[in-house]
């Protein structure tokens, strides 16, 4: 008998069908693995299971029979636990504090006693954690075990555990894989969601793989491979937006030198990249996401300061330049989310013009018949559904990335660093966009393409680099590539690939 | 039975002007009931309140001295909120205007009025934004939270200025803890005579018209815009949102410091440890009331001045406390901020 089973669960957002009709089952004292790309829908899915989201349509049965999960209380009530990739512990309080918050019965608070019962469980299920110490003390892994811990003391008999190895690093990982392996033993079911492959054919059992929010398919881990897995992850429909000619030999516009750089949390996100864009080329930069594309893309926008190394647009440097100093060396950026690149607040035209605000301002006055005209140029030029005095936050995605592109672009740069152009865009509008980016490598411009859309990066990159981890670990000229090979690569699949220069 | 859900939904946009209006009645309703508990007859409170100050010449010109440190702190409140920049001490800033508005009053005598009220006003515009500089460049260097330091400095400049008049400006003359009084020419001239309205009033209008003319019309207005409603947006567009916000909290404290001159060179003439009542913290109701449109905020402060108006004459004539008028003040800001966030909601049927 199956654990869970979920059967044709459907979830829509609003038109984004995030699950459809997905069927799913897991097997006691199995550890099964649900693979995909970002916004696949397996977090959403996992959500609704442990009654987070609530599905469209569809059903839950637990052991056997149907439940109604409304709430994480319910999920807790049928031994369902699930660790997510953000942790919801009190950083004052004690481990033990925190492994009992909420279901500490009666009025009494007795701190002796917690820690005599959370040093029991964490002896009992073999989890290596002190029940006495500070959350706020404890490395990222320890607090991950303290979560697993918490889902346990709660007689979790299935762990849903969510990119569990995407706050770790190497060593934790392996005391991860560890405990996941003696909890198995013990009969543990454990939900693995993952994108990486090596690690799902490390550890799991069994492999269902999700894509689109669709279900492509459930194998036994021994029955396949991790180029099997890669085709099954990244294949996908196509647009109608191809790159054509051959790319004229030029000279390097855009040259990144050994940048490395960290992220928010203090982690590396960047290790001594190096790449060269050259004039009339897209250069795309292939990779699933949170493998170091949002910190390039910020580095090279002005907006995060690299740790080192050197970025130069043509013979000027522009490390650690600021965001105008990088505009006006001839750079149009497109950022990765279109909402940290407008203010909504404001107006379509104040937002066309706050880059280059000196244009139009005359003795520190705002020229506003200038700042009007010049919006109403673009908004046709960029065929924008907009009028100038709109916020710009009632726009849609499209339009709102159309003035984006107009922003960027009109200045004709040298450069234009591109990323996730046409992230959650409709067919049209993602259409234009990557018209528009093909127009600027047709005059002449060097474009770094950042993207998740492989399909993206393939139909329009002269050369595809692949990020892992915050490498480069290969560049493939864009006529030899191949979907399985890229995603062998962004997955950081233990063989050799072979790379190119 | 028929369900509701609540989901969220932005209001239509003819609402917006009318929240204050609402906000407005719905506080009166509201207080209604402390004014039914001191025996009075709400509608009768409510005449006193808001109708009888403006009945005659008297105490109509009264509201407007009442309203003109309200104008001045609303203007100081509105800059610093509208650059995201959450100035929580225009009190304190008014002091320190109101510290060098008695210091310069003692040492003008041999200037004319024509000279010594523009160093007033600059020296007090000055002292103002020294102050504000502490948070100011705090949070822009080292990131730390400008809503507790500025409220905590609200109170240390309280001590400053106790410790003023407690020692050396104690008035040699009455031998109150007040600072001497001011010198004639130092005085700012009265606009209507047989009234307190003085030139204060004048400055304060203008000082609106220009938050409002650097807000709507200049390229520092239009960063300043940018990095109150999209910190991250407006970086990547180039603006500095250190340098931005830094010149908003500035004027920011220059404009609370003018009120402090005001209220010294117009009013009292000399520094006394209440030479505010809270105006600081009332501007930050004129300001949430006036949805940061520096107009808005210019009529929410005249109502303000109002309802302080409006307080005496139901606490003359009533008896009902004058604290009521705080009462009502407060209600309405926690309404209007409530009002704000309901906004974005509506209720249906299931």
């Amino acid at each position: 008998m199956n654990a869970i089973e979920m059967k044709s669960i459907t979830k829509r957002f609003g038109p984004l069908v995030a699950n459809d009709h997905i069927d799913f089952d897991l097997q006691k004292g199995e550890i099964h693995a649900l693979l995909g790309e970002n916004g696949a829908g397996k977090t959403t899915l996992m959500r609704i299971l442990y009654g987070l989201y609530h599905a469209d349509s569809g059903q839950i049965l637990v052991d056997g029979s149907p439940v109604h999960i409304t709430s994480p209380k319910d999920a807790i009530g049928w031994g369902i636990g699930m660790v997510s990739q953000h942790f919801t512990l009190v950083s004052p309080l004690t481990v033990a504090e925190n492994v009992v918050l909420g279901y500490n019965k009666g009025y009494i608070y007795r701190p002796q006693e917690v820690i005599q019962n959370v040093t029991k469980a964490a002896n009992q299920f073999g989890i290596d954690v002190e029940p006495s110490a500070i959350i706020r003390h404890l490395s990222v892994g320890e607090r991950q075990r303290v979560e697993i811990l918490k889902a346990l003391y709660h007689n979790a008999k299935v762990l849903i555990m969510d990119e569990p190895t995407a706050v770790l690093v190497p060593q934790e990982v392996d005391i991860l894989f560890q405990t996941l392996e003696r909890l198995r033993k013990d009969g543990l079911s454990v939900i693995f969601i993952s994108h990486k492959l090596y690690e799902v054919m490390t550890i799991c059992d069994r492999i269902t793989v999700l894509r689109d929010g669709k279900k492509i398919g459930t194998v036994l881990k021994n029955d396949t491979s991790e180029r099997e897995l890669a085709r099954m992850m990244v294949g996908r429909e196509t647009f109608g937006v191809y790159r054509q000619g051959e790319q004229k030999a030029g000279n390097p516009l855009l040259r990144i030198e050994n940048i490395t750089a960290v992220d928010k949390k203090g982690l590396t996100a960047l290790k001594n990249v190096s790449l060269n864009v050259y004039e009339g080329e897209v250069l795309g930069i292939a990779g699933v996401s949170g493998n170091g594309q949002s910190e390039l893309t910020q580095v090279l926008s002005g907006t995060l300061k690299p740790a080192s190394g050197k970025i130069f647009i043509g013979d000027k440097e522009i490390t650690n330049a600021s965001p105008s100093e990088i505009t006006r060396a001839g750079v149009g950026r497109i950022p990765e989310d279109r909402h940290a690149g407008v203010v909504g607040e404001l107006t379509v035209a104040e937002n066309l013009a706050l880059e280059s605000i000196e244009k139009f301002t005359r003795r520190s006055t705002l020229d506003k018949r200038l700042i009007l005209k010049n919006a109403e140029q673009l908004i046709s030029e960029y065929q924008i559904k907009a009028r100038p005095t709109d916020p710009i936050r009632t726009l849609s995605g499209g339009n709102m990335q159309k003035v984006i592109l107009a922003r960027a672009l009109s200045p004709e740069p040298r450069v234009v660093i591109a990323s996730q152009p046409t992230r959650g865009l409709d067919v049209g509008a993602t259409e234009y966009v990557r018209t528009k980016l093909l127009e600027q490598r047709n005059r002449g411009a060097a474009v770094l393409l950042l993207s998740e859309d492989l399909e993206e990066v393939m139909s329009l990159s002269d050369r595809i680099a692949v990020i892992y981890e915050g490498q480069i670990v290969g560049i493939v000229p864009g006529t030899e590539a191949t979907e399985e090979q890229l995603g062998l690569m962004m997955t950081g699949a233990r063989q050799e690939v072979k790379q190119h220069g | 039975m028929v369900k509701f859900r609540i989901e969220k939904a932005p209001a239509p946009l003819w609402i917006k002007p009318l929240i204050p209006l609402i906000a407005i009645i719905v506080t009166f309703l509201v207080t209604s009931i402390l004014v039914v508990m001191a025996n009075a007859n709400p509608l009768e409170a409510y005449y006193y309140f808001l109708l009888s100050p403006l009945s005659n010449r008297v105490s109509a010109l009264e509201t407007l001295v009442k309203a003109t440190p309200l104008l001045l702190t609303g203007a100081s409140v509105t800059i610093a909120f509208a650059s995201g920049y959450w100035n929580i001490g225009a009190e304190g800033q008014l002091y320190a205007g109101a510290i060098a508005a008695a210091g310069l009053g003692m040492v003008l005598g041999n200037f004319p009025p024509i000279l010594a009220i523009p160093i007033m006003l600059i020296g007090g515009f000055a002292a103002g934004m020294l102050w504000a500089s502490i948070p100011a460049l705090l949070k822009v260097k080292l990131a730390v939270d400008e809503v507790v330091t500025t409220l905590l400095l609200n109170s240390v400049i309280l001590f400053i200025v106790s410790f003023l008049l407690n020692g050396p400006w104690r008035d040699p003359v009455s031998g109150w803890p007040q600072s001497p009084q001011i010198v004639d020419s130092a005085q700012l001239p009265r606009l209507i005579s047989r009234s307190r309205l003085h030139l204060g009033f004048l400055v304060a209008i203008i000082m609106i018209l220009i938050v409002w003319f650097i807000l709507t019309r200049t390229s520092l207005g239009l960063k300043m815009r940018a990095v109150g409603h999209g910190q991250e947006a407006a970086r990547f567009m180039g603006v500095n949102v250190g340098q931005t916000m830094l010149t908003a909290a500035l004027i920011s404290g220059g404009i609370a410091g003018l009120a402090g001159v005001t209220e010294v060179a117009g009013i009292h003439f000399h520094l006394i440890d209440a030479i505010s009542p809270g105006f600081g913290y009332s501007g930050i109701i004129a300001a949430t009331l006036g949805a940061l449109n520096p107009l808005g905020v210019g009529l929410a402060a005249m109502f303000i001045g109002l309802i302080d108006t409006g307080a005496q004459t139901v606490s003359r004539s009533l008896g009902v406390p004058v604290y009521l008028g705080n009462v009502v003040q407060a209600t309405l800001l926690l309404v209007t901020l409530g009002m704000f966030l309901l906004q974005n909601y509506r209720i249906r049927r299931d």
